[in-house]
């Protein structure tokens, strides 16, 4: 079972699109990262299917439940964490905890239980008695995500979880996130790339209201690698280093060549080939070699590649 | 129930934010200081202009200071009604508090309920201790009242605040600010005021339950079940408009 599923889902605000036909499967137990530009429609698919936004056109199910006719059956096994948490100032972060938990019809002795669970997780234990109000975006980050899982949600919906945090406080929320992995499905919009491609498992990439590609993250890296290799040699031999390039470029299985100072990138007609050849060419020339690699692209470089030509596309 | 936990929340936040204390020494002073207004104001007169005006001043009596407590509590407690009513909503929508608790399992008939519930019982408080206050100092300066007659006639008092706070939750639905929300409410209380007064179908509105209470103080037994009527329906309406339209919105 698909634990998000969307069919040819918009959504029109006035004169714009914000999602024009969106189709998503999102397996149960995986880390989902849900990419696209600013204005692509990321966080209007979170509202809808979390039950606060309607669509105008097309079925949304979470679990398997279509989302407007069933909303308190899902909101009973869903986890938000929207773009900006927002509390009530006078509470203090214990007092929200135990609120959500009696929403979510915990007994008490479980709600005490996960309310100290989740303070401890969320590392608001000292803050426990202090009011929302006077917590910094980090702390404030931290509840909300720990709100999040008061229930132990099937689906957590995180829309840019790590937005407000410094980098130490985003590597906390991704090591969290990834501690999830198995325990529920995990459907996260964010900017953060790196860290897309370090914690999640499939990534849906959307442009203008419409799913670009989705795949399983290394599976869109292969998909879209570049073959090149990327070489660096000692900086005294940048001379010699351009009378190599000069004569490796006549080689058949070499597309191009670029040379930035002792760097030299090789992108090839044959990566097979060049694995054998490009190595001993360059080590046969004397040059001593600092570096050796196979160039690997990132999911930043592959996210930009496909919005881009959707964009020349548009 | 979902709507004792969202009622236990509106109750926590209207005691910690001081509301209730507000609501409750606004209408608690002017239930206290209605028959002393009633019992001096004519003394101080005569002390201020001299004994010859105090000839056309007529000697204060109980019903001097009835009437001049049903004026304080029906001006003061729509004031505060408007005033207490016309963020809830909308300032939760604005912040984005709603839509965080509104994803959970809490419906948004109870979300709203807690609220009407929440102020309406924070009014009835703090009717209850202006009425007993007021009571007790008529008591002390004129006479003893009908209990009864003083029980019926603030809960008339109760049922015409509730209008206004079911009226301005309303456009605490409709609007996403609070300027909007206190502007609409302002607007519909003024004209339903103005109708009752320019036209004849004031004996048909909230504000004659006021009238009836008087009357009934005053020894006179009848009375106005339509206007009660009417005032329920301008409560109910109201908040069985703002659930329907509050389970529409998007949020």
């Amino acid at each position: 079972m698909h634990a998000v599923n969307t069919e040819e889902l918009r959504k029109v605000f006035g004169s714009f699109t914000a999602l024009d036909g969106l189709n998503l499967s999102v397996e149960e137990g995986t880390i989902f990262g849900f990419l696209g530009p600013n204005g692509a429609g990321k966080t209007t698919t979170i509202r809808i299917l979390t039950g606060l936004a309607h669509a105008t056109a097309g079925r949304a199910r979470v679990l398997g439940i279509e989302v407007t006719a069933h909303q308190h059956e899902i909101a009973q096994q869903i986890g938000y964490l929207p773009e900006e948490p927002a509390f009530y100032a006078w509470m203090t972060p214990r007092e929200f905890l135990d609120y959500v938990g009696r929403v979510f019809g915990l007994p008490t002795k479980e709600r005490s239980t996960r309310t100290n669970e989740l303070l401890a997780l969320a590392g608001l234990e000292e803050a426990a008695k202090r009011r929302i109000g006077g917590f910094s975006r980090g702390m404030r980050q931290r509840l909300a995500l720990a709100q999040a899982l008061m229930n132990r949600p099937k689906v957590l919906f995180l829309d840019e979880p790590a937005s407000a945090l410094d980098p130490e406080g985003r590597k906390e929320v991704f090591d969290f996130i990834e501690h999830l992995r198995g325990q529920c499905t995990v459907f996260m919009s964010t900017h953060i790339l790196a860290d897309v491609e370090r914690v999640c498992d499939t990534v849906g990439i959307i442009n203008r209201g419409k799913l670009v590609t989705e795949a399983p993250c290394e599976a869109l890296l292969a998909q879209y690698a570049i073959p090149a290799f990327e070489l660096e040699v000692d900086q005294k031999a940048e001379a010699a280093l351009t009378s190599w390039s000069n004569l490796v470029q006549r080689e058949a299985w070499v597309k191009t060549i670029s040379i930035h100072g002792p760097v030299v990138r090789v992108i090839v007609n044959d990566v097979e080939v060049a694995k054998r050849e490009l190595l001993a060419s360059i080590t046969g020339t004397g040059l001593i070699l600092n570096r050796y690699e196979v160039v690997r692209p990132s999911l930043e470089d592959v996210f930009l590649h496909l919005v881009g030509q959707e964009e020349e596309q548009a | 129930m979902s709507i004792f936990v969202a009622f236990r929340k509106e109750w926590l936040e209207l005691v910690r934010s001081r509301r209730l204390l507000i609501v409750a020494v606004v209408l608690i002073f002017f239930g206290l200081t209605s028959p002393l207004a009633a019992k001096y104001i004519p003394e101080i007169i005569t002390l201020t202009l001299g004994a010859d005006l105090s000839k056309l001043i007529p000697t204060p009596t109980v019903l001097d200071a009835i009437s001049q407590y049903v004026k304080n509590m029906g001006q003061f407690g729509i004031i505060l009604a408007l005033l207490l009513t016309m963020g809830v909503i909308a300032q939760e929508k604005d912040k984005g508090t709603a839509a965080m608790m509104l994803v959970k399992p809490l419906p948004r008939g109870a979300f709203l309920g807690a609220k009407f519930l929440g102020l309406a019982v924070m009014f009835a408080i703090s009717l209850a201790i202006a009425g007993i206050g007021c009571y007790y100092y008529t008591l002390l300066l004129f006479e003893a009242m009908d209990i009864v007659h003083w029980l019926v006639l603030n809960l008339l008092l109760f049922v015409y605040v509730l209008v206004p706070v079911a009226i301005t939750l309303l456009c605490s639905t409709i609007t996403k600010s609070l300027a909007a929300s206190g502007g609409i409410a302002l607007g519909v209380i003024a004209i339903g005021g103005l109708l009752g007064t320019i036209t004849k179908l004031g004996k048909y509105l909230p504000g004659e339950l006021i009238t009836w209470g008087t009357r009934l103080m005053k020894g006179d037994t009848s009375t106005s079940w339509i206007a009660f009527g009417v005032s329920l329906v301008l409560i109910v309406v109201p908040l069985v408009a703002a659930w329907l339209i509050f389970n529409r919105q998007e949020l």
